[in-house]
């Protein structure tokens, strides 16, 4: 069964989990049999900014080996077949329409949000 | 015809009310007589951590025993406690990943570790399923 | 025609998305869905009589059905007079009841 995963919260936890968690789920769930479609919402949608990588997080003598990177995280759902989308609005506030963004990436207006969802027989908020 | 219905959570406890609202809504299911899933992801697995554990208040002049204070883990023994007195199930699952990361592999019994394949397979195998991301 | 119960645990005042939240409300119940906005916790602020809840009233002007938890609105002090005209109190087993009926259940 089709499942919306809707992702609002961006950049919590991202540095020391170096994933996006809920990006990841989708992932592990998709290798279990999931199928998914991705809606980024609010600041989730700099998560399609082309090229972004974090840097790595030094404390001391310790330094992270694999900081996240969440552009090509959300990429590879992309082309694992999972549709991405962004709501326009949110992508316009934060000054990104004109950004180099995920080339399978679908705007999504927010008039639009009511259709993309009765596509979808699940929808999860996160 | 009661149906199974599936939860995730992921707020670590004391930390935001949507943890006291889902507890509601899960204890509501189990009331109306639905088995229960529930997957606990990220800070939410330390709701189930046994070593949780009350304190006095002296600004309300309260010892540890008039505390009371509320414990999550006490509140899945008791939802525990209610799914059996129902005939029901509750199966409380916490991701494996984030209980290592987090150090609280002591859980109470009644729970048990999981992965996101448990809650893709608790979710296809329940009627609906709601989840409560954090902020 | 389908079913949604959107919960709303954040409050217009404090939280940006809270009012894209009751747009989406409307959005769905104009495509013909039949749409409940359940509003919990700091949710149910815009529902107390002369606050400004103008968007509210706008959903159910649309059609959504309005509902306010009854523990956070006693949490928080608002009495059965003070809710706002046209929202309803409700108990938090009617997220179960809507869920086992299949409704598309989301917490916003």
């Amino acid at each position: 069964m089709k499942t919306l995963q809707v992702l609002e919260t961006a950049y919590r936890a991202t540095v020391e989990e170096q994933d996006d968690t809920i990006v990841w789920l989708t992932h592990a769930m998709k290798g279990a049999g999931g199928e998914f479609g991705l809606l980024l919402t609010g600041n989730a949608v700099c998560y399609a900014v082309h090229g972004q990588r974090a840097p790595a997080l030094a404390l001391g003598a310790w330094t992270q080996s694999h900081a996240a990177d969440l552009g090509a995280d959300v990429a590879a759902l992309a082309a694992g077949g999972v549709p991405v989308h962004a709501v326009e609005e949110d992508l316009e506030e934060r000054g990104l329409l004109d950004a180099r963004l995920l080339e399978a990436l679908t705007v999504v207006p927010r008039a639009g949000l009511p259709q993309l969802f009765d596509e979808y027989p699940r929808i999860w908020k996160w | 015809m009661t149906t199974a219905l599936t939860f995730a959570l992921m707020d670590a406890p004391f930390e935001n009310s949507r943890t006291v609202t889902m507890f509601r809504i899960i204890g509501a299911a189990l009331e109306a007589g639905h088995d229960v899933n529930v997957f606990a992801y990220e800070g939410a697995v330390a709701l189930s951590f046994a070593k949780q554990a009350p304190h006095a208040n002296a600004v309300h002049g309260r010892d540890a025993a008039a505390e009371n204070h509320p414990l999550p883990r006490v509140w899945i023994e008791s939802l525990i406690t209610l799914a059996a007195a129902r005939g029901r199930k509750l199966d409380w699952v916490n991701c494996g990943l984030c209980v290592d990361e987090r150090g609280v592999a002591e859980a109470i019994a009644g729970v048990r570790r999981g992965t996101p394949a448990d809650f893709w397979k608790m979710s296809m195998e329940s009627g609906n399923t709601l989840t409560a991301g954090t902020r | 025609m389908q079913n949604y119960l959107l919960i709303e645990s954040r409050d217009p005042f404090t939280a940006q998305a809270a009012p894209g939240h009751v747009e989406l409300a409307v959005g769905l119940r104009r495509a013909g869905n039949a749409v409940t906005l359940y509003l919990v916790q700091n949710g149910v602020l815009p529902a107390r009589a002369g606050a400004d809840g103008g968007a509210l009233h706008e959903a159910m002007t649309a059609g959504v059905e309005v509902l306010a938890d009854d523990f956070s609105l006693r949490e928080r002090g608002i009495g059965g007079r003070d809710v706002a005209r046209g929202v309803k109190p409700a108990v938090i087993g009617l997220v179960v009841d809507r869920l086992a009926d299949a409704w598309k259940v989301i917490l916003l």
